[in-house]
């Protein structure tokens, strides 16, 4: 199966990163964006200047920029056409956006792991100053003068000395017929031309449209003639229809008919997971209709998956030696060395549990299926993984599906996966009209790709400084890698997230995974395994910091240590982002230390059950300190009066989405350490909605975040994610301080703290 | 047959009476401003106004809308000073519960002029934001709460 073949773009979806050259290839050829199969496309009309696939100018002068990534929130959809516009030097008011359907013409399209902008910024650059130069050069052949006398200013090309101007409409005619310049003949900005990288005013494209309600998301699309379905997924992993009523759903007003869909064939990829779909008139008959239904499931190994056993499980393999993802010095010398001179040995252990993505919007998708092609309308993160996924099951080619993006309702990883698409693509082939799958929230929680549930064994050998001498530490969970391995037990691409990194100044360190057998699907959730590994390394940092009787955030500097680069021993795609992006210590240094001093650390009087915690994590390449306030009531009940968070992300696009993304992670990161769980029993999951999958809500919500931006010429790193990892571990930290409680899993709500 | 009001416009509906407005609205009448998010208001992403107050339409029937008057997002005539402080602050970032959020805001600041903090948090709570815009919606209010002033 072609998907199969792909698996390990997916495992490795963070080292897959299109290299520039390829991408750079593309400017060169190409058009605007290919023909659609049928339906009238948002082609602009009267577009000229096409010099790349990109880019295009009216001669009333629109320039239309293509996004290739999607639009959940992050900022994604505005900030790389922004960056092509300041290169391009367009009047930011003239630009429309077109969002580029699936193609792998367009490099990598997933819209995720934090790197839309660090993997496209030069990309974008040499786009938009490419467009440029032919701009010049039509104005200066116009003028007969040489190029070099001529500059832009936002929307026009002058020529100084003859006081002459013409704008980028009326060049777009005669720049198109130019040759494409080389990109050694096309000058970059320098950083302190740029009109709009790095500025304040920039606010997302699509904000009149979110505000009056006119934005288009996945659950807006629409076709001529469709249909709706919900789908009875299946309680349990793997399980099958066994046999199913529909008399009493099809009683139901509005219902068409009742489909099956075949269940997956392992590993489950994005496979449907199967089950029975009513197809009705509008939403609403489908959902009743799919009440009344009676399906009778065969049975599933997966149904012995009960939450509590399994945690046992996987802290006893915790407690075992694992597989050594990295080493330095000899951690059990040393621990043996300190045990015979009676040092101090510290352990602890951490739990996290199953998370679920619950973004606002649920997984929805419309397809039309005709002559062997399919046209899908979908909020999706990676729309080459649906036509793969729909070409795939449907068994038609990968080109025969297009795949148009809507503005997604939150993705959090989840929209990467589109099962959906695949079951609305696989019943319009059955009824031979276009049809509307729509999942309900009890689906999206139900049926998640979940976050993994993860335990963490720590220990340490301490000296008489109070700094550790021997640092292990043991992480296991089922990997992601299930999902398209179904024999995977280790995890691969979680060890880089904050694993196999430490960067901690330790003469002997050990890193390992145990192995975990998995019992749902497994996926990316915002920050991924950043998320327990950051959990256990900052709580334990915290308790040695105790542990010493000094104080967390000088603590903190101690073992970061002195300013470096760390020594990772990568190897491959790793590696080569590392010349780029080395792991430097100061870096890291400096955000602690701006988040200490911002936060009055250590000098802010704090009364009875008030604490502060702080945490530092480096995750997608940026830097990340955070300090938590938390004022624990009488009940036991934490509220959390302010957080501050340092960030050093390199170059930046919109300061204001920055700090809008992190405010933003400062509630993500309360949600998953306050509330949320997931948890099954016989292999059902236990929660379904938000009244039992609790997200925070604003009465619970930090209620001040500050967000300090760190000014950098470094290349960009991620934004969308970075803010969440040290946010649970922080948030504990506090807590401890607030209550002399040290509190090992997550969520807090499970501990009476009172 | 049901008959009530959208946005100042009669309409009539003889469909299923127990069909949720929130359907009514996006599948039959194509207002897709108005979000499902749960369909148990639980998450007020579907919040639309009924004879001015704010009430979930995932969770209200055809037959209790019968004889009121609906205003959605739609009816909302850009920029109301909410809309406009939502884009100030720059609150969105995916969006989609924020029209559910502006018709909350909007139905508060009908009934109290200058929120608190403590007020805003109590008729916001019921408004899920999964991307996290909370302290935003705040300050937003706040700012649309002073422009009316």
């Amino acid at each position: 199966m072609r998907i199969i073949e792909n698996a390990s773009r997916y495992v490795s979806r963070r080292g897959f990163l299109q290299s520039a050259l390829a991408s750079g290839a593309f400017v060169l050829c190409g058009r605007l964006i290919p023909e659609p199969l049928w339906a009238a496309d948002a082609q602009s009309a009267g577009a000229l200047f096409e010099p790349n696939m990109w880019l295009s100018i009216a001669s009333e002068g629109t320039v239309t920029i293509v996004a290739h990534r999607s639009e959940m929130g992050c900022g994604s959809r505005t900030a790389l056409p922004l960056v092509v516009a300041d290169e391009l030097d367009a009047d930011w008011s003239k630009v429309r956006i077109e969002q580029a359907i699936g193609d792998p013409k367009y490099g990598e399209q997933d819209t995720d792991g934090s790197h839309s902008v660090r993997s496209n910024f030069d990309l974008m650059r040499q786009v938009g100053a490419t467009g440029r130069v032919m701009l010049i050069g039509a104005a200066a052949e116009q003028w007969g003068v040489p190029q070099k006398e001529c500059t832009t200013e936002p929307h026009f090309v002058v020529h100084r000395a003859s006081g002459r101007k013409l704008g980028y409409g009326e060049l777009a005619a005669a720049a198109a017929k130019l040759p494409i310049p080389k990109t050694e003949d096309v000058p970059l900005k320098e950083r302190s031309q740029w009109r709009y990288i790095g500025k304040e005013s920039n606010s997302l494209f699509d904000l009149p449209e979110m505000v009056t309600g006119q934005a288009i998301f996945g659950m807006d699309a629409t076709m001529p003639g469709m249909v709706f379905a919900a789908v009875e997924h299946p309680p349990v992993l793997g399980q099958k229809v066994k046999s199913y009523d529909d008399k009493d759903a099809l009683k139901i007003a509005g219902v068409q008919k009742t489909l099956t869909i075949e269940p997956f064939k392992p590993p489950h990829l994005f496979q449907p997971l199967g089950g029975v779909a009513v197809i009705a008139d509008n939403t609403w008959a489908a959902f009743k209709g799919r009440k009344n239904l009676k399906v009778e499931w065969d049975s599933s190994p997966n149904s012995v998956y009960n939450s509590g056993s399994y945690r046992k499980t996987l802290e006893a393999t915790s407690r075992q030696p694992g597989k050594v993802v990295r080493n330095i010095g000899d951690v059990d010398a040393a621990f043996a060395q300190s045990a015979r001179s009676g040092g101090k040995i510290i352990e602890a252990e951490y739990y996290t549990p199953h998370l679920a993505h619950a973004s606002m919007e649920p997984p929805v998708a419309v397809a039309e299926y005709r002559n062997g092609k399919v046209l899908t309308w979908a909020p999706t993160q990676n729309p080459q993984a649906v036509q793969e996924t729909v070409a795939s099951v449907l068994g038609i080619k990968k080109e025969d599906v297009t795949c148009h993006v809507t503005l997604l309702g939150g993705g959090f990883g989840r929209k990467s996966k589109p099962d959906q698409v695949a079951e609305a693509a696989l019943l319009s082939k059955q009824l031979g009209k276009p049809v509307k799958v729509v999942w309900s929230r009890e689906d999206d929680i139900r049926f998640d790709f979940f976050h993994s549930v993860a335990a963490m064994y720590m220990k340490a050998a301490v000296g008489p400084d109070g700094k550790p001498v021997a640092w292990l530490q043991r992480t296991v969970y089922p990997p992601i890698g299930s999902t398209f391995d179904a024999s995977a037990t280790y995890a691969l691409d979680e060890m880089s997230l904050g694993w196999n990194n430490l960067p901690f100044d330790i003469p002997n360190h050990r890193a390992e995974n145990g192995p975990a057998d998995y019992h749902v699907r497994i996926g990316w959730l915002r920050s991924v395994a950043n998320i327990y590994h950051a959990f256990a390394i900052h709580s334990f940092a915290d308790e040695l910091a105790h542990n010493a009787n000094k104080d967390s955030a000088a603590y903190l500097l101690d073992l970061i240590g002195p300013p470096r680069i760390v020594n990772l021993d990568l190897q491959g795609d790793e590696a080569e982002e590392a010349k780029n992006y080395p792991l430097d210590t100061a870096r890291l240094r400096r955000v602690v230390e701006i988040v200490a001093e911002k936060s009055n650390w250590g000098k802010k009087p704090m009364g009875k059950g008030r604490g502060m915690g702080i945490a530092s994590h480096r995750s997608f390449l940026t830097y990340v300190a955070t300090v938590v306030e938390v004022e624990v009531d009488h009940r036991g009940q934490v509220h959390i009066p302010n957080v501050w968070t340092a960030v050093d992300a390199g170059t930046i696009v919109s300061p204001d989405n920055i700090r809008n993304q992190f405010e933003g992670a400062a509630v993500f990161g309360t949600s998953l350490a306050l509330f949320s769980e997931i948890t099954a029993t016989n292999g059902i999951i236990d929660q379904s909605n938000f009244d039992n999958y609790l997200i925070t809500r604003m009465n619970r919500a930090p209620r001040h975040v500050e967000v300090h931006i760190v000014e950098s010429e470094a290349p960009p790193a991620g934004v969308g994610e970075p803010g969440v990892p040290p946010f649970a571990p922080a948030l504990y930290n506090a807590v401890f301080a607030a209550t002399g409680k040290r509190v090992r899993e997550l969520p807090l709500s499970k501990t009476k703290l009172v | 047959m049901i008959r009530f009001k959208v946005n100042g416009k009669d309409r009539t509906f003889d469909g299923d009476p127990d069909m949720p407005l929130l359907w009514y609205l996006r599948d039959v009448a194509q207002l897709t401003g108005t979000k499902f998010g749960c369909g148990m208001s639980l998450c007020g992403a579907c919040t639309v106004h009924q004879n001015g107050a704010a009430i979930r339409s995932c969770s209200t029937s055809m037959k209790e809308v019968s004889g009121t008057e609906i205003v959605t997002i739609e009816g909302i005539a850009p920029m109301h000073p909410v809309q406009k402080a939502w884009m100030e602050i720059r609150v969105p970032q995916c969006g989609y519960c924020q029209t559910g959020q502006i018709m909350q805001a909007i139905a508060l600041l009908q009934e109290n002029k200058n929120p608190s903090d403590q007020e805003i948090d109590t008729a916001m709570s019921g408004n899920l934001c999964r991307c996290g815009t909370y302290q935003r919606i705040r300050t937003a209010i706040h700012q649309a709460a002073k422009e009316t002033a």
